[in-house]
């Protein structure tokens, strides 16, 4: 069996979480990967990676579904990471090749049993898919990303054959950042409502600076205008599985709690001794952000 | 032009999801169910674009069992013009969704589909991107701003490391965000307004469309449980615990 992973180049590299793809697609065999616009000899160097397919389109969802289900063949997984773009692309595949695609798969059982996560993590559904050939979105915190380098693949260039309908990117709104990405960030610390305001939402940034981590909020900052939405940890943010995870002034809403449980270790600072985040830190300390954030800058920079 | 907007009923947003003791899903008997808060998203984009002129009417649409007449309601309160119910009592995927959405598609004719990016029961966010395969059409996903000219959409999407705009020649799928807008609350004029609005029945069955599963659900259980930790009594031994017996710092 051969799987075919959609992978995204990022400032020059793979992503992690599209490494993090390869590696769930190993469970099913061997592995081709698919690069759009720049970066196939950076993905063919990913190690185990037979073949690179390569096709010099623009990052539209309806121009790649359109090459991928040209190109399905004899592939038995079609796989991308469940970022923003293997969640706008794969689906669409699903339709065009007449497939139920299984998203957001944070475990693999068997060529065709995944475990994905319900009602924003409240539940874990296992499900057997009998579509004969699957299209899986996968969660990169979830997957050990392989090893960017080590592989030797050969590159192989293809296009697609058909008509797709008229779509086009015109423009791009970056936010800039020189913080660590917030998907695979080694430390997190996230800001909740009890910031009050975007500029003490910013008390965040020397200590993320120090610990050199990635910043995010929760759907209520978010919400509030404290923070854009590309920083929200949560089931309908982002999900995170850092080393460290220190939340803020959250209260630990169980979309929240769905976005980031999977840390190694979790520390929240809050004013409510109740607060439902500290049901799931291994340390929490209880007390006004306002007094106890200087604090631990000084404590740290002791 | 026509907006057609399809919307979901789920367990309310609010209610914390308990599961079935036999594994086999998530209780919704006896639970408060409501229309997907995405969709609110969606109903509120079509019912502003037609406000600002850009659209004529706005056609609601829901798949399920005979209650979702009652977010059809509301999406008409709301300000959707009328609605149909395309009635079933099976659960249905998104692909099998998507294919009645289409047959409803290729009746009503609308010039855009609006609609939320995913339920928040099966989070699957794969709806909106199935139906513009089979329609062929273009597709804005994850909106986070939409303005429609004249035979395009113009869809400023929300993506990894922050926003791309794309332009889409119409007709084309919208699936909504969450900072599109804020929906409104219903009046109670308007809800009274909205049970004269004409709501359609449709038979699923009755469409010609394959609706049979391709996901057997082996089983549902709850996560494992995150167990509590310690509590510290300061910024300063917060430091210590993460570095010392952490070592995270």
């Amino acid at each position: 069996m051969t799987s075919l992973v959609l992978v995204e180049i990022e400032n020059g590299l793979v992503k992690q979480a599209s490494r993090s793809a390869v590696m769930a697609a190993r469970a099913f065999g061997d592995v081709d990967v698919l690069v759009v616009g720049e970066g196939a000899t950076v993905a063919a160097r990913i190690e185990g990676v037979v073949r690179v397919l390569h096709a010099d389109l623009p990052p539209l969802a309806e121009t790649i579904a359109a090459l991928m289900a040209d190109h399905a063949g004899d592939y038995t997984h079609l796989l991308a990471a469940a970022t923003a773009f293997g969640k706008n692309v794969m689906p669409r595949l699903a339709g065009l090749l007449d497939v139920q695609p299984v998203t957001e798969v944070v475990r693999i059982l068997d060529a065709d049993t995944f475990v994905r996560p319900i009602y924003a993590g409240n539940a874990l559904a296992t499900v057997r898919s009998k579509d004969a050939r699957k299209v899986l979105t996968v969660r990169g915190a979830n997957f050990d990303p392989v090893p960017a380098e080590g592989g030797n693949a050969a590159v192989e260039s293809v296009s697609a054959a058909v008509e797709v309908p008229d779509a086009q990117i015109v423009g791009l709104e970056v936010t800039k950042s020189d913080r660590p990405e917030l998907e695979t960030a080694r430390v997190v610390i996230s800001g909740g409502k009890a910031f009050k305001d975007a500029e003490n939402f910013r008390m965040l940034e020397p200590i993320a600076d120090r610990l050199g981590a990635a910043i995010g909020a929760s759907r209520a900052a978010v919400d509030s205008g404290f923070a854009p939405n590309e920083m929200q940890v949560g089931q309908t943010g982002k999900i995170v599985a850092p080393e460290l995870y220190i939340a803020v002034g959250i209260a630990g809403a169980i979309q929240h709690l769905a976005g980031m449980k999977d840390s190694k270790v979790i520390a929240a600072i809050n004013v409510d001794p109740e607060a439902p985040i500290f049901s799931v830190a291994d340390y929490g300390l209880v007390g006004d952000l306002f007094e106890v954030l200087p604090q631990f800058k000084a404590a740290l920079d002791a | 032009m026509k907006i057609l907007v399809p919307v979901k009923r789920v367990v309310d947003y609010n209610v914390k999801p308990r599961v079935k003791a036999d594994g086999s899903g998530v209780e919704t008997q006896g639970v408060k169910m409501s229309m997907n808060p995405f969709d609110e998203i969606a109903v509120e984009e079509a019912v502003r674009l037609r406000e600002k002129g850009a659209a004529s009417e706005v056609v609601a649409v829901s798949i399920g069992v005979t209650d979702a007449q009652a977010i059809l309601r509301t999406a008409m309160a709301m300000g959707a013009d009328r609605a149909i119910l395309v009635q079933t009592d099976l659960v249905l995927e998104p692909l099998a969704v998507a294919k009645l959405l289409k047959t409803i598609v290729d009746r009503e004719e609308p010039g855009l589909v609006i609609m939320g990016k995913q339920a928040i029961d099966d989070d699957m966010n794969a709806t909106g991107q199935i139906l513009a395969a089979r329609l062929n059409w273009p597709q804005g996903t994850f909106a986070n701003t939409v303005t429609v000219g004249e035979g395009w959409v113009e869809v400023k999407r929300e993506v990894d490391g922050g926003l791309e705009i794309v332009r889409l020649a119409l007709p084309a799928v919208v699936t909504t965000d969450l900072r599109l807008n804020e929906p409104r609350y219903a009046t109670m004029p308007n809800i009274m307004k909205a049970r004269k609005k004409p709501l359609e029945t449709i038979a699923a069955d009755a469409l010609g469309v394959d609706l049979a599963p391709r996901l057997e659900t082996v089983s549902v259980v709850e996560p494992p449980a995150r167990k509590a930790g310690v509590k510290v009594s300061s910024a300063a031994e917060l430091v210590e615990k993460l570095r010392d017996e952490a070592k995270v710092i």
